[in-house]
């Protein structure tokens, strides 16, 4: 049977012979990554550039989602966590009773824009209030008319998209409206794909929804803004529109949130992660907005990196989960 | 008489009527089927068919859409497939073989084997992932490798390999093996010489159509951790990995329209890949069944 032969013999080759690429001098070894899809287009943009300077050194990078990512990152399993939301109680002490350290770092901020339809003119602006009470578990099933939120709405259903619930957005848009983490009403379209949001918003006259803010910046002729007032004229007063400005001046409260990389402190001993980081904290001012996030003032960057240099463990969030309205400037100045 | 023969041109016009309607419907659901994977696959050619180049076939991932490329992704996957190949199929026939020529007596304990083959190959893909990652990525530490990913599409794929294998060995003429036992030969001789030659093309032909779903699964991969960024091709079967579904997955929930192409023409790749398994499923089964008739 010459051909049996001839076909394992393919069979086999296929598996076996590819060649080994070739290694560069310099740094080797290997990073692993995994965590939050929202943090992923960061990472991967600073592993792109990294590994073309740094041939030697395998970068992965995984996306399990914030949670799933720490909990590989707890049993010691990644160096690096990609994280939408700080680490919570449970997960740090997962980390702590398999002897895992991490080195909380802050890399950029991702604001959670309100949109509708283009097509309704009512709605351009909305207090948290309004959107707590449209939100909170309470609204289910009652709040259910653009009238019932604001007299002088139109008398017309009212049709609610919303971030996947398994997601460190979801999270924390409960957390800074309705005020507890997770609590939320049920009766909304939820996708952990932002991009269904998207097209479940720009086809419904009667939508609103939320979502990162960069999913608005490519789509910016099928949905319309929404500004929101959280009443504290001291940041701001009046409903404030998320820009980029408005994001980093901390006026566009209270939907701007920071978002993280965790570093294994073991790991961070390894030249080629060290080096990593730092490069990672160094281009993080230009290639963060490549990917459309919002950069953190250079003023953050320089305390992050001088976080990692000291080998700072421990989150600044005292493992509380989600926070709102934080400026991270103060946390970290605290913290040193 | 005459009453009952009117009453039987009735029902024979009843009938042709009834058929020509039954005829109209099943041809309606082919129509049906046929034209909704037609427009998908049209859909999907227009939308990616611009992004198909050489680039696109040799670029590693990258966070802009037009520098962006599968080649990781498709050698992850053609990888992983040769190395679920090299294991479910000597493992599938085997067990074939063994449930279909020694073990024929049937007592309780081939029947248990037999209703568990059949239950596994109904089992959802992505207990398949939760079971190779616990039992191949943790206890066994092999990591997310290669190698841990084919070992769990190969536990996937074998109880299909395993029925497919059992068909066709199934209908091997008894005569040509009561002939083989008649000249003196052993079992084993008659298994090798006379059944498996004239099998071998069915088994060929189920085993690359169950490898082929390999392919296109997604979830076990991602239970078990194949990555999403990875710019370096795995040169050791420990080596980490990703594979065409989940570079797709990736680039359909990305913001920027470019990445929207990549994904299709990315689609576009994953069905030539198949398309020509199936291919070579067909070839090889002509070539054989010609071998064995001439």
């Amino acid at each position: 049977m010459k051909t049996t032969r001839w076909l394992i013999a393919a069979v086999m080759s296929a598996g076996l012979a590819l060649p080994a690429p070739a290694q560069a001098a310099g740094l080797k070894g290997k990073i692993m990554i995994d965590g939050s899809s929202t943090v992923y287009p960061i990472t991967e943009a600073v592993a792109e550039e990294f590994q073309e300077q740094n041939p030697g050194v395998r970068i992965t990078v995984g996306i399990s989602g914030t949670g799933g990512g720490f909990k590989k990152f707890g049993r010691g399993e990644t160096d690096i966590s990609n994280a939408s939301r700080p680490i919570k109680s449970s997960e740090a002490e997962a980390a702590k009773k398999s002897g895992v350290e991490y080195i909380e770092l802050p890399v950029a901020f991702d604001g959670l824009a309100v949109m509708v339809h283009p097509s309704n003119t009512w709605c351009d602006s909305m207090t948290v209030a309004e959107l707590k009470k449209l939100w909170e578990p309470a609204a289910q099933g009652k709040i259910t008319r653009w009238n019932q939120i604001r007299a002088g709405w139109p008398d017309e259903e009212i049709h609610l998209f919303g971030a996947g619930v398994d997601s460190g957005t979801f999270d924390y848009f409960t957390e800074a409206i309705v005020g507890k983490a997770q609590s939320s009403r049920g009766d909304f379209t939820s996708s952990e794909d932002d991009n269904v949001l998207v097209q479940g918003i720009s086809s419904d006259r009667l939508a609103l929804g939320f979502f990162g803010l960069a999913y608005y910046d490519h789509n910016k002729e099928k949905l319309k803004l929404v500004a929101i007032d959280d009443e504290n004229s001291s940041n701001g007063s009046g409903p404030i529109l998320p820009t980029r400005e408005t994001v980093e001046g901390g006026t566009y409260q209270p939907l701007a949130r920071p978002i993280f990389i965790y570093v294994n402190k073991k790991s961070a001993e390894r030249p080629e992660v060290s080096a990593f980081v730092r490069f990672y904290l160094e281009n993080a001012p230009t290639l963060v907005p490549e990917v459309g996030y919002i950069s953190l003032p250079g003023e953050v960057y320089r305390l992050a990196a001088n976080r990692f240099e000291v080998k700072k463990s421990g989150s600044v969030f005292a493992g509380g989960g989600p926070k709102v309205g934080v400026t991270l400037a103060n946390l970290l100045e605290q913290s040193r | 008489m005459k009453l009952e023969g009117m009453h039987l041109q009735r029902m024979l016009r009843g009938q042709k009527r009834s058929e020509r309607v039954f005829k109209i419907v099943a041809g309606g659901a082919l129509l049906f089927a046929l034209v909704a994977l037609a427009i998908l696959i049209i859909d999907v050619f227009l939308d990616g068919f611009r992004r198909l180049d050489w680039q696109f076939l040799t670029s590693f991932p990258s966070r802009k859409p037009e520098r962006a490329g599968v080649l990781s992704a498709l050698v992850g996957t053609v990888y992983m497939m040769g190395l679920t190949a090299l294991l479910a199929f000597p493992i599938g026939v085997g067990a074939a073989i063994y449930l279909e020529e020694y073990a024929r007596k049937k007592n309780w304990f081939s029947r248990l084997i037999e209703v568990n083959i059949a239950n596994l190959a109904g089992v959802p893909s992505i207990l398949y992932g939760l079971l190779g990652l616990e039992l191949f990525v943790r206890m066994m530490g092999l990591g997310r490798s290669v190698l841990a990913g084919a070992l769990t599409m190969a536990l996937l794929v074998l109880p299909i390999v395993i029925i497919a294998s059992r068909e066709a060995i199934r209908v091997v003429s008894p005569a040509i093996k009561e002939g083989s036992f008649a000249l003196g030969a052993s079992r084993w001789q008659t298994i090798w010489y006379q059944v498996l030659p004239i099998a071998f093309p069915g088994i060929l032909t189920g085993s690359i159509l169950a490898f082929s779903r390999v392919i296109g699964e997604a979830a076990p991969m991602i239970t078990i951790g194949a990555l999403a960024f990875i710019a370096f091709l795995p040169d050791s079967p420990l080596s980490p990995f990703t594979v065409l579904p989940i570079q797709i997955f990736n680039w359909v929930s990305r913001p920027q329209k470019g990445f929207f192409t990549c994904a299709a023409a990315g689609i576009l790749i994953l069905l030539a890949v198949l398309l020509m398994m199936n291919a070579a499923a067909v070839f090889l089964r002509q070539r054989y069944q010609k071998r064995l008739y001439l």
